[in-house]
């Protein structure tokens, strides 16, 4: 059964812009260049802040506009602009990191998206909204932002996995639930900007600390336990 | 409600003034006024609520279960206040830090306690969230405040795992929202434990079973479940011990907390379905691999703040079982537990902070000798870890003999691993213990200032808990049993 | 009735030999203009052709009859690729065997051929043409028929004919599914074609190049034959996707103003597409050959990615 062609365009665009959320997960993942990471990351949260503010026209939702322009204001500038400057004070804007085992990485990032979908599949069988499918694309992209944080070694391509991990959750709020209520969605906001304050003073501490970003070097603690052995 | 304002605005406002505050004698003192309000504050709480019953109000609810939390928290945090006073003092002098690391140190440290304090008394399990991640925002660059790069490493292993965990829960949380909005007349339905509560009958069991999944991976990872435990020993080892004593002793119970009262939500939701016990079920499992992993872990390792940590680990997983058997008594148990374990450990933390400045080191090869060289540092250890081990007549044993007798009436099967675990455990502490306390103390070393009341205290309502539970707190306990399995042990 | 349907699919086939010349010599003049040339007539394709026709034919004594047969087997094989997609038409009576899975095949019969005339002669250029060419094409097949099966599942068919009608029917609506398999097949198209950045169709410069390597012993009519062949395969990439994804003005009721007007409608598709690919061209710079398999990896992904979102945004439970 397609539903597809019943929807309106305006709905269908959002579906088109999660696909594409989904898309830029993927280019996050393989993408080796440091600032056209940052970039991909920056217009995953403009697509998430298009996607909550055409959620909120459809579904007429005053509040879910607050927290598209939220969204907008933070995972689209505000965020990708402190990375931004901080990739310049380090001087990393350079910055080339090959990823391993690209193809192995990809296979399992496929399998992350096709077990995402069979995770979810009692929740879309829920009565739910046009929304309903992009549950398994929010969960998706959750889960290969971690998958970003495991297969990359510097810190900052590290916080952009962490990062679009949170852009995951929002969208799996937008989708799920037409956002959650306000007092939570700014304490959540809240958090993450302190969070993202934190790891540009970690970035700057680690690299004073090793003289790199390259988070594998920091392996100190897991030798002194190889010793005790 | 006015108590309630006091105890959450003071750990606010204090922690802006202390942000501000340069000079260290001033702040120490004024970190410990402020803990001792809050601590006044939330005994005022609890006797309001011994008389009320519950306090429900818009956003916050204060009952049995949390508000003897609150009080364990404000109490634990006023005691590690006042010893972290003299230590941080210490720690200034041999210039392991500065004084703006001592600003954010103070700030920091009454911010953490506000982000306990919301978590334990908020009803809206969004807030929870955002609250026991503030908790790791705050309390993260106090592990890496050293900045050695051991330090760092730590830091950066605790602030990556527990933020990708807590967002897990996240994901958990937006579920049980999506239960609670499709769930059968309740048309206004929000994200307030005592609503979900009322209803958790009608949400649907299939997505609160992939909820609690979520749920419990999220914040078992900060409560330190294995395999999600691998940032607890970095960070209790390489964090200023006061640091330590606060994530041992509090955070990782509010982390628990949470997890039972999604439990209690998640129960009611799965009460008419084929396995009503699955939640039960997911938490003895990982308590249990908690419990034995962490207490085999405790032979290998060589700084003796690890070796604590890992000690917390297997408490927390001790409970988490515990939580999981359910029924009256395992709860009541486990309610006992959580406030001994919380008194002893914090108090073992503050011991071996002096152990570690006496020697110079945390390397437990290197403390040697300590009833020597300082009596009272000696004797705290040696009886801190003697509590924590489970020997009687000490709070601990009490609680897991209460433990042990309810798992041999429901599962007598883990009473075996519960046992072995014990042993295991013990033997490992007692091996590392013994030549600390009582070996041949190296040239040269001298006793340090060092102000061993907290742990007296501390020590002391341990060792009363076990010969007698006073009754105003049994019975307060129990209600908290009540409310977790509906049904009293007393 | 039957009979004018007949004569449409000969309408059709016409259309690819006549048109393909004139395609490429769009494309030139396009890629000359933004370049700030005047360049070539966009009738020199055909002049091109005429001249070499006229040509004497030279083969290379190493030479076995099989370079003699296979621009002959390549010219047609790509000549019945592209009757199979429709340009003006849909449900001619040949659509039962438009199948996207037949155009696969006769598209790598043709370049199997290629690829053996390429070896055949024993010089060094051709045989390293044709090795590229059979790396490009092991990599583009998967993405190919990834993005095809994407197609595919929307339609419940791999007859070209029954997905172009399911795509008229759909009207306008944004598929991300469609969107994915677009940009793979346009991907895969760029490298079958030999366009930049996989392969450059203007340059003789040896060590980049891939088509025209296989084809430097060729010349005459062998040769007319060959680049004609390279240019309708460059108009059935360009018909198919049209046909696929911009299907507007297609007809399924065979009278002569409704192909009159799907002829003007394809044609102005082709040029529009001609132009892009043309300004796509300006922009990007040839890659390095190792680069290229990492193109036609992401191509797979896209195609991957466009299965995946039919599966999980578009079926509904």
């Amino acid at each position: 059964m397609n539903v597809a062609s019943e929807l309106s365009l305006l709905q269908q665009t959002v579906l088109i812009a999660a696909a594409l959320v989904l898309f830029l997960s993927f280019v996050l993942l393989a993408q080796p260049r440091l600032l056209a990471a940052i970039r991909a990351f920056a217009w995953q949260g403009g697509l998430l802040a298009l996607i909550t503010g055409l959620v909120a026209t459809v579904n007429a939702e005053a509040h879910l506009f607050v927290s598209a322009l939220l969204t907008l204001a933070l995972k689209a500038i505000l965020i990708p602009w402190m990375l931004h400057r901080l990739t310049r004070r380090l001087e990393l804007e350079r910055h080339l990191e090959a990823v391993k085992h690209a193809a192995f990485v990809q296979i399992v990032a496929v399998a992350l998206v096709l077990f995402s979908y069979w995770l979810v599949l009692p929740i879309i069988q829920q009565d739910l909204g046009f929304t309903r499918n992009i549950v398994a694309v929010s969960l998706a992209v959750v889960l290969l932002g971690l998958w970003v944080m495991i297969t990359r070694q510097q810190a900052v391509f590290q916080v952009l996995g962490f990062m679009s991990i949170e852009n995951g959750l929002f969208l799996a709020a937008v989708s799920a639930t037409e956002g959650m209520p306000l007092v939570v969605e700014l304490g959540i906001a809240f958090d993450v900007l302190v969070a993202m304050v934190l790891f540009g003073v970690f970035f700057l501490r680690i690299h004073n600390s090793i003289d790199s970003l390259d988070v594998d070097r920091l392996n100190r603690l897991h030798e002194r336990l190889e010793d005790s052995r | 409600m006015n108590m309630l304002a006091w105890l959450l605005l003071t750990p606010v406002a204090s922690a802006c003034v202390l942000a501000m505050v340069r000079s260290l004698h001033a702040a120490g003192w004024m970190n410990v006024t402020a803990s001792l309000v809050t601590l006044v504050a939330s005994v005022l709480l609890a006797i309001q609520v011994a008389g009320s019953g519950e306090i429900v109000s818009a956003y916050f609810l204060i009952d049995a279960f949390n508000v003897y939390l609150i009080v364990l928290t404000s109490f634990v945090g006023l005691t590690t206040a006042i010893f972290s006073r003299p230590y941080m003092a210490y720690v200034h002098e041999t210039g392991m830090t500065d004084t703006r690391g001592l600003r954010l140190y103070h700030a920091m440290y009454q911010a953490f306690m506000f982000t306990m304090l919301l978590a334990l008394t908020t009803d809206n399990i969004g807030v929870l969230w955002v609250a026991v991640e503030g908790a790791t925002l705050a309390t993260v660059l106090l592990v890496s405040l050293y900045r050695t790069p051991e330090a760092i490493e730590a830091a950066w292993k605790y602030f990556i795992l527990c933020g990708v965990g807590i967002a897990l829960a996240l994901f958990g949380t937006v579920l049980l929202y999506f239960a609670a909005q499709h769930s059968d007349g309740w048309s206004d339905a929000s994200l307030a434990w005592s609503e979900l509560y009322q209803h958790s009958a009608g949400l649907e069991p299939v997505v609160t079973s992939l909820a609690f999944v979520f749920l419990l991976v999220g914040y078992g990872t900060k409560v330190g479940l294995v395999p999600m435990h691998q940032w607890l020993p970095d960070a209790h080892s390489e964090g200023p011990t006061p640091m330590s004593a606060v994530l041992s002793g509090l955070l990782l119970n509010v982390a628990l907390y949470a997890i039972v009262r999604i439990k209690m939500l998640v129960d009611g939701s799965m009460a008419g379905t084929g396995t009503p016990q699955l939640a039960g079920w997911l938490l003895m499992g990982f308590g249990l691999t908690s419990f034995l992993v962490a207490s085999l872990f405790l032979h290998r390792q060589r700084d003796i703040k690890r070796m604590f940590s890992y000690s917390s680990i297997e408490h927390m997983g001790l409970m988490t079982f515990a939580f999981g058997l359910g029924g009256p008594l395992a709860t009541f148990g486990a309610l006992l537990h959580m406030l001994v374990h919380s008194l002893t450990k914090s108090a073992i933390f503050v011991t071996v902070g002096h152990a570690a400045h006496i020697a110079g080191t945390q390397n437990i090869d290197n403390i040697r000798g300590l009833i020597r060289t300082q009596p009272a540092v000696g004797w705290g250890l040696l009886l801190g870890v003697a509590a924590i081990a489970g020997f009687p007549p000490f709070g601990v044993f009490t609680s897991e003999f209460l433990l042990l007798t309810a798992t041999m009436d429901s599962q007598p099967w883990f009473t075996v691993a519960l046992l072995s675990g014990l042993a295991i455990a013990f033997a490992g502490l007692f091996r590392h213990l013994h030549p600390m306390v009582y070996g041949v103390a190296p040239e040269g070393q001298v006793p340090v200032p060092a102000n061993m009341i907290p742990v007296a205290i501390h020590l002391l309502i341990v060792l009363v808990l076990g010969f007698a539970i006073p009754d105003v707190l049994a019975g307060w306990i129990d209600r908290a049993t009540l409310l977790i399995t509906g049904a009293h042990w007393l | 009735m039957s009979s004018f349907a007949w004569l449409t699919i000969c309408l059709q086939a016409l259309i690819y030999v006549s048109l393909a010349p004139l395609l490429t010599g769009w494309i030139r003049k396009a890629k000359a203009r933004l370049q700030n040339r005047r360049g070539p007539s966009v009738f020199q394709p055909y002049r091109d052709l005429r001249k070499l026709l006229a040509k004497d034919v030279h083969v290379a004594h190493t030479a076995s009859p099989l370079f003699r047969v296979a621009p002959y087997i390549v010219f047609v094989s790509t000549w019945l690729a592209a009757i199979t997609v429709p340009i003006l038409v849909v449900e001619l009576p040949t659509a039962a065997v438009a199948d996207l899975i037949v155009l696969v095949g006769l598209l790598a019969l043709g370049r199997f051929f290629l690829a053996l005339a390429g070896m055949d002669v024993g010089t060094a250029f051709g045989g390293m043409g044709a090795s590229r060419e059979m790396l490009i094409s092991a990599l583009a097949e998967p993405a190919m028929l990834m993005a095809v099966f994407t197609l595919a599942m929307q339609a419940h068919s791999t007859n070209l004919s029954t997905i172009v009608t399911h795509q008229i029917e759909l009207g306008l609506s944004l598929k991300p599914s469609l969107m994915f398999a677009l940009a793979a097949l346009s991907l895969v198209a760029i490298a079958e074609t030999g366009r930049i950045p996989v392969d450059n169709p203007a340059t003789h410069l040896e060590l980049t190049m891939v088509h025209e390597a296989m084809l430097l012993e060729y010349t005459g009519r062998h040769l007319a034959l060959m680049e004609w062949a390279a240019q309708v395969k460059l108009m059935l990439y360009g018909a198919l996707i049209v046909a696929i994804f911009f299907p507007w003005g297609m007809t399924e009721i065979v009278d002569v103003d409704g192909v009159m007007i799907a002829l003007l409608a394809t044609l102005g598709k082709l040029a529009l597409l001609g132009a892009v690919l043309a300004g796509a061209e300006t922009v990007l710079a040839k890659a390095r050959l190792f680069r290229v398999p990492a193109l036609l990896n992401f191509a797979l992904l896209l195609g991957l990615l466009g299965l995946l979102s039919h599966v999980i945004l578009e079926i509904g439970t």
